[in-house]
């Protein structure tokens, strides 16, 4: 329990952060419009993506003869790798479309 | 010196996420939003790898960590630059599961890492240092276990490799595993030696994470995908909290809260709640229950009569749906949106916000085939116009059609907005077969005097009706 409450005082500052970002997640998407959804899971998808400075951490500083930590930290940064190139590049395709639609959209109707 | 310019590394990363995601909420800035969470993240981890100091010690094994990357970014880009627009949702899963699977493997070897330290001292007083940060390493691994083995589920699901299976007590069973995995994990923080336990854990959230997603219909692959997403993102938060990373906190909390409040927003738009969709009683019950009903009476039209009444219509609306995502069909679709205005016909698509696999998934589909953004109306929009339409073609939706929503409390779709197409002088509907749609509800709309069936394969039905109709 001790630990637990050490654990709380010496993070408090991650804790704040955490909880703003709750509300900053909510508030900043609220007002999508559904046509967006696909795109935004996508990106949002992407940003999570972020874990991969963990797996970077990890695999840094695996001493060169464990051999499970550079394995296990050498999949982790291809799969986070993965996960955030694949992300956003996956989104820009989609949003490209969107894009080319806004300029067809104006060209025509001038 | 390092260290402060990585603080400034990551506070730019942060406000990029913030950012990108604000930006990304908006049709108009979406793409230059993805672009700079995308640069804020480059900036991230460059800098993590350059000035990252852990006790002093920069990090090592530059080689094993570029060649991930590389390796990494090289499949990322083909598999997402090669991938058709129609399997997009299992796309974003397959990522999601790779995120999750990186949360957990990261877990691992930190777990294993303070064992080690563990063997060499394990006073009660160190013991109880480490105890947060077991916890923290044990919830990582279950939530980016959890989230990589259900992401495999939805997408062999989605690209049909996977079938929905479920039994009796199947919730009860999940229960069991998720409540042992718990337990199994509070033992361990509260005696981090038993080391083993971790993996005992590990192959625990494994197959929760399986029963999980199994059970689930592919109608409701969107919800659990969105959930998944944000589990993913919690997931990440925890390696934040291992490595005291503020922008790993901040990009995992936002994406956790935003795909949250998105999961219950498409939960809205099915008018259903998130726990209905999680126990899947829908899917499973309620589909065995309506199933049993017969159909009513119904007809069909001939491709040439179809054509004709199109032709001569003032105004034709197009409700697309899964149908029209699975045959591929979105560029046929928009070629006879041509033929029709060159006919003087008015042609516009009535959308509904969860048509298709996922929310705003025809949107995309139709922006592919170039259909132009003024011609697709929103729910609200449409259900204004269809009173002055005279010819509404449904391509392969069903559910988001189903006048059951608002007249029968029975039915497990009762208050869910719907397209009043039957505000329209005629409905034609396109479908495979007389079988029901994803949620497995019979759907009366079909034997109504105004409806006639075109069965078939929605890009061949299109390609056809073209061809008739160029010859009216």
């Amino acid at each position: 329990m001790q630990s637990i409450l050490n654990f709380f005082s010496e993070n408090i500052q991650l804790i704040y952060i955490v909880i703003l970002s709750v509300f900053l997640g909510i508030e900043v998407i609220g007002r999508v419009p559904s046509v967006l959804h696909t795109p935004l899971m996508s990106g949002a998808n992407a940003i999570h993506g972020v874990v991969i400075i963990g797996a970077i951490i990890v695999m840094g500083k695996a001493e060169t003869n464990n051999y499970l930590a550079l394995i296990l930290g050498f999949l982790a940064v291809i799969l986070g790798t993965l996960n955030v190139v694949g992300g956003f590049v996956v989104t820009d395709r989609m949003l490209e479309m969107f894009k080319s639609k806004s300029k067809s959209q104006k060209t025509s109707s001038k | 010196m390092g260290l402060n310019l990585l603080t400034i590394c990551y506070l730019i990363g942060s406000v990029t996420f913030i950012l990108g995601l604000k930006m990304l909420s908006n049709p108009a800035s979406a793409r230059r939003g993805n672009l700079i969470a995308a640069s804020g993240m480059l900036i991230a981890i460059i800098g993590t790898i350059f000035l990252y100091e852990d006790n002093g010690n920069k990090l090592g094994n530059y080689a094993w960590i570029f060649s991930g990357l590389i390796i990494g970014s090289i499949i990322g880009t083909l598999s997402a630059k090669k991938v058709k627009m129609t399997s997009m949702p299992e796309m974003v899963s397959l990522f999601n599961g790779t995120g999750g699977a990186c949360a957990a493997l990261i877990s691992i070897v930190e777990f294993d890492h303070l064992s080690k330290e563990l063997a060499v001292n394990n006073s009660s007083e160190y013991v109880s240092s480490i105890q947060p940060t077991v916890l923290i390493i044990v919830l990582g691994l279950i939530i980016g276990s959890v989230s990589f083995a259900g992401s495999m589920i939805a997408w062999g699901k989605l690209n049909g490799k996977v079938k929905d299976f479920s039994f009796t007590g199947q919730n009860i069973l999940n229960l069991i595993l998720l409540a042992v995995a718990l337990s199994a994990g509070a033992y361990l923080v509260i005696n981090p030696t038993h080391s083993f336990l971790l993996y005992g854990i590990l192959a625990l959230a494994l197959a929760y994470g399986v029963m999980f997603v199994m059970p689930i219909g592919g109608a409701d692959m969107p919800v659990v995908i969105s959930l998944l997403n944000s589990f993913t993102g919690v997931a990440a938060a925890c390696g934040g909290f291992l490595y005291h990373n503020q922008v790993m906190i901040t990009g995992g909390i936002l994406v956790g809260a935003a795909g949250t409040l998105l999961t219950i927003l498409m939960c809205k738009a099915m008018n259903r709640s998130l726990k209905n969709v999680l126990i899947g009683s829908f899917g499973g019950s309620a589909a065995a229950g309506s199933a049993s009903k017969e159909h009513g009476a119904y007809k069909e039209i001939s491709l040439s009569d179809a054509a004709m009444v199109m032709s001569y219509a003032n105004k034709v609306m197009i409700v697309p749906g899964y149908g029209l995502a699975v045959a591929q069909a979105q560029h046929a679709c928009h070629e006879l949106e041509k033929v029709l205005n060159e006919k003087g016909v008015d042609v516009k698509y009535a959308i509904h916000p969860v048509a298709g696999r996922m929310p705003g998934h025809m949107n995309v589909l139709l922006a592919e085939a170039d259909v132009s953004y003024e011609k697709l109306l929103e729910m609200e929009q449409a259900n204004d116009e269809f009173k002055t339409t005279d010819v509404v073609l449904i391509l392969g939706a069903n559910d988001v059609v189903n006048p059951a929503a608002k007249n029968d409390p029975a039915s497990p779709i009762y208050g869910m907005p719907i397209l009043e197409v039957e505000l329209a002088k005629n409905i034609i509907v396109n479908k495979r077969s007389m079988k029901p749609g994803y949620a497995g509800i019979e759907n009366a709309l079909f034997s109504r005097p105004k409806t006639s069936m075109l069965f078939g394969d929605a890009k061949k039905v299109l390609q056809d009706l073209l061809t008739e109709i160029k010859n009216v």
